[in-house]
């Protein structure tokens, strides 16, 4: 006691400076690369000839793509009754495959808006091909509302547009709110990414016309709008990404808030509950995340992408999702207990049904992909292995089906009156239509990845050492070398 | 007597020199100059001597713009021009024409924002004498380059040339108009 007295004697009593730990920073670009690497790497993709890998999957993809469209054409030739909807399930699949598809779109918003604003630089190198994986996601899930309508050339009633009828939308209809909500969803995604690409396009226009062929110069220059990297412009395209990045973020959990809404807002067992929409959002991310994994990581393989996608990257993915997947397991767990607390006799027996009743079988896949699965993620092995990574990531896409498939058809097949209770199973036109959209999807990212940059080099540049102005990785660092 | 050139250009090698540089020419009293960086540099809207960008405020248009048309819209569709009895729920409440007006106060801030951006950086604009520059191709990509623009009262071809020099600029060229 007498010696600490006696140092701290010695010692000023107040600090003349402090200065803060200096904290190891994750390095998000290995190897110490240059701004022009990063360049050529990223446009090196899209200008290298066509790999035969690519029309290979291309052409599986535009097969697996024909089921959608064979299936959808029968249902528009024959009538919504081709699938296997009946009392009184009514709705099954196709809103499944839809909240399903909606929910992996949302980690590509919630990369690009929410990470942005929470300054997670990690998410420059995923977020583009993740805003990608949004816009088709919500293209794969817009068919199945849209279709469901059954006469699909009358879904312009959705819109508040004058129609002979001389009547409205009801705007008192979580459907309605669901139109606007995905609807707005998808514009806003589309815009988002287009504003990331600006930059990026610009690159692409120079060197193509530098390197003489014409037409895609043309091309990419008609979309680059003249970007020519101004800091003027800079300055207005960082203030409007941040804007839009502040309003991605409530749209996206309200996207999501407005899907649950369909189920809550209604009066069945097992759907009218106010936990639905915290829930719905925190699996729409785990599922995306899920997603993210599996299109990544061998994107990552193929195009040598280790110093752009770091084990880092994959780190911060795989806790995220162990993060979401775990609160989903903690929402299972509590709407037992409400269904219990609650003492209501139909929502209790709703969740004993969908434990032990005619559904178990999809409930305990549900379980063991969305609760177990990610809990491996606490484990630095488990997250080094790339290849049992994107194994998990595939049992979470298939548990989140599997969720949605629980909530919507579990419920509806053991409603109030036993009179009325049913069984569905799908029919084959819907397990195709449904099969389909991986094809749908997979040619739109194969496109995607074919002709337009992968990452978004701008953002990718500014997150390394060497953009610093103020100097710390300012010497030495080679910014301008094209080595290495 | 060739014709009056564009500007000058001059290219640095790193975002420390060409931040340096910005505070130099910004300091030698320059107002219709630019910077053309690969990526947006943090700081060197403050060494441009930039004010904030006033694309806020034409986000805050939209975004009150497409609140109100959420709103009035419903008003008008539910409670005005063709009022119909749902589920014994009043024609118009705000509670239930809450979640279509809030989609909307976002759809058209975002495109309030891009638009505004657009605006504010007079693009598209598909041919610009910077564009024309063969330094152009590298200062998207890794290089920094600081234009001074001949229309600036301080433009001098010889001093304003001098003071790029000075500043650390390499490859100092005249941009054709």
């Amino acid at each position: 006691m007498s010696h600490a007295a006696e140092s701290a004697h010695d010692a000023p009593s107040i600090l003349r400076e402090v200065n803060p730990t200096p904290l190891p920073r994750a390095t998000l670009v290995e190897n110490n690369r240059s701004f022009g690497w990063i360049t050529d790497k990223i446009c090196g993709i899209i200008e290298g000839k066509t790999p035969t890998w690519w029309w290979v999957c291309f052409v599986v993809a535009c097969f697996v793509a024909s089921f959608t469209v064979a299936g959808l054409t029968y249902l528009v030739a024959t009538g919504v009754g081709v699938w296997g909807h009946a009392n009184p399930v009514n709705w099954a699949w196709d809103i499944v495959n839809f909240v399903f598809w909606i929910g992996i779109g949302h980690a590509g918003t919630l990369i690009s808006a929410i990470l942005c604003l929470l300054r997670q630089k990690w998410r420059t190198s995923i977020n583009r091909a993740a805003e990608a994986m949004t816009i088709f996601a919500v293209v794969c899930a817009a068919l199945f509302p849209v279709f469901h309508v059954g006469r699909v050339w009358f879904a312009w009633y959705l819109f508040p547009i004058p129609n002979s009828n001389y009547i409205w939308q009801n705007f008192r209809s979580p459907l309605e709110w669901d139109v606007f909500a995905v609807s707005t969803y998808g514009t806003v995604s589309v815009l988002f990414w287009y504003v990331g690409l600006l930059p990026d396009l610009a690159i692409l226009r120079d060197r193509f016309t530098a390197a003489g062929n014409r037409l895609r110069g043309w091309l990419y220059g008609f979309f680059a709008m003249g970007w020519r990297g101004s800091n003027r412009h800079w300055s207005n395209y960082e203030m409007a990404y941040l804007i839009l990045a502040g309003i991605s973020t409530p749209l996206v959990l309200s996207v999501h808030t407005i899907v649950s809404f369909d189920f809550a807002v209604s009066l069945i067992p097992g759907w009218h509950t106010t936990i639905f929409p915290p829930y719905f959002v925190a699996g729409a991310i785990f599922s995306g995340f899920g997603m993210v994994l599996t299109l990544m990581l061998p994107l990552r393989a193929i195009y040598r992408l280790e110093d752009l996608i770091t084990q880092y990257h994959i780190d911060c993915m795989c806790k995220i999702t162990l993060a979401t997947g775990t609160i989903v397991g903690y929402a299972y767990g509590m709407e037992f207990f409400i269904a219990w607390y609650g003492a209501n006799p139909y929502e209790g027996f709703a969740f004993i049904n969908r434990a032990f009743g005619h559904y178990a079988w999809a409930y305990w896949i549900m379980i063991s992909c969305n609760v177990i699965t990610p809990q491996f993620f606490w484990f630095k092995k488990v997250r080094e292995n790339t290849t049992l990574v994107w194994v998990l990531s595939i049992f979470v896409n298939v548990g989140m089906w599997f969720e949605r498939f629980v909530i919507i058809v579990t419920s509806l097949a053991r409603d109030f009156l036993p009179s009325s209770w049913g069984y569905y199973s799908p029919s084959i036109v819907e397990i195709f239509t449904f099969f389909g959209t991986f094809g749908v999807f997979s040619v739109l990212f194969l496109l995607f990845i074919r002709f337009l940059p992968v990452m978004p080099m701008a953002e990718l540049k500014a997150v390394m050492p060497q953009a610093d102005p103020h100097g710390s990785g300012d010497a030495g660092h080679g910014a301008s070398g094209r080595s290495h | 007597m060739a014709a009056q050139p564009y500007g000058l250009v001059a290219v640095f090698d790193t975002a420390p020199a060409v931040y340096h540089a910005a505070e130099t020419v910004r300091d030698a009293g320059y107002k219709c100059w630019d910077c053309i960086t690969p990526f947006p540099i943090h700081g060197l809207d403050r060494a441009m001597g930039l004010r904030r960008s006033k694309v806020p405020r034409i986000s805050l248009v939209g975004g009150v713009l497409g609140f109100t048309t959420g709103m009035s819209m419903i008003w008008f569709t539910s409670a005005y021009d063709y009022p119909l009895l749902v589920g014994g729920k009043p024609y118009f409440s705000p509670m239930f024409a809450f979640p279509v007006s809030y989609e909307l106060t976002i759809l058209f801030t975002a495109f309030a924002t891009i638009g505004g951006m657009f605006l504010l950086n007079r693009l598209p604009m598909h041919y610009h004498p910077v564009l024309k520059s063969d330094h152009i191709v590298r200062g998207l990509d890794d290089k920094f380059l600081v234009v001074i623009e001949a229309r600036d009262p301080k433009f001098n071809l010889a001093a304003t040339r001098a003071l790029l020099e000075k500043a650390g600029g390499r490859e100092i060229t005249e941009l054709e108009a």
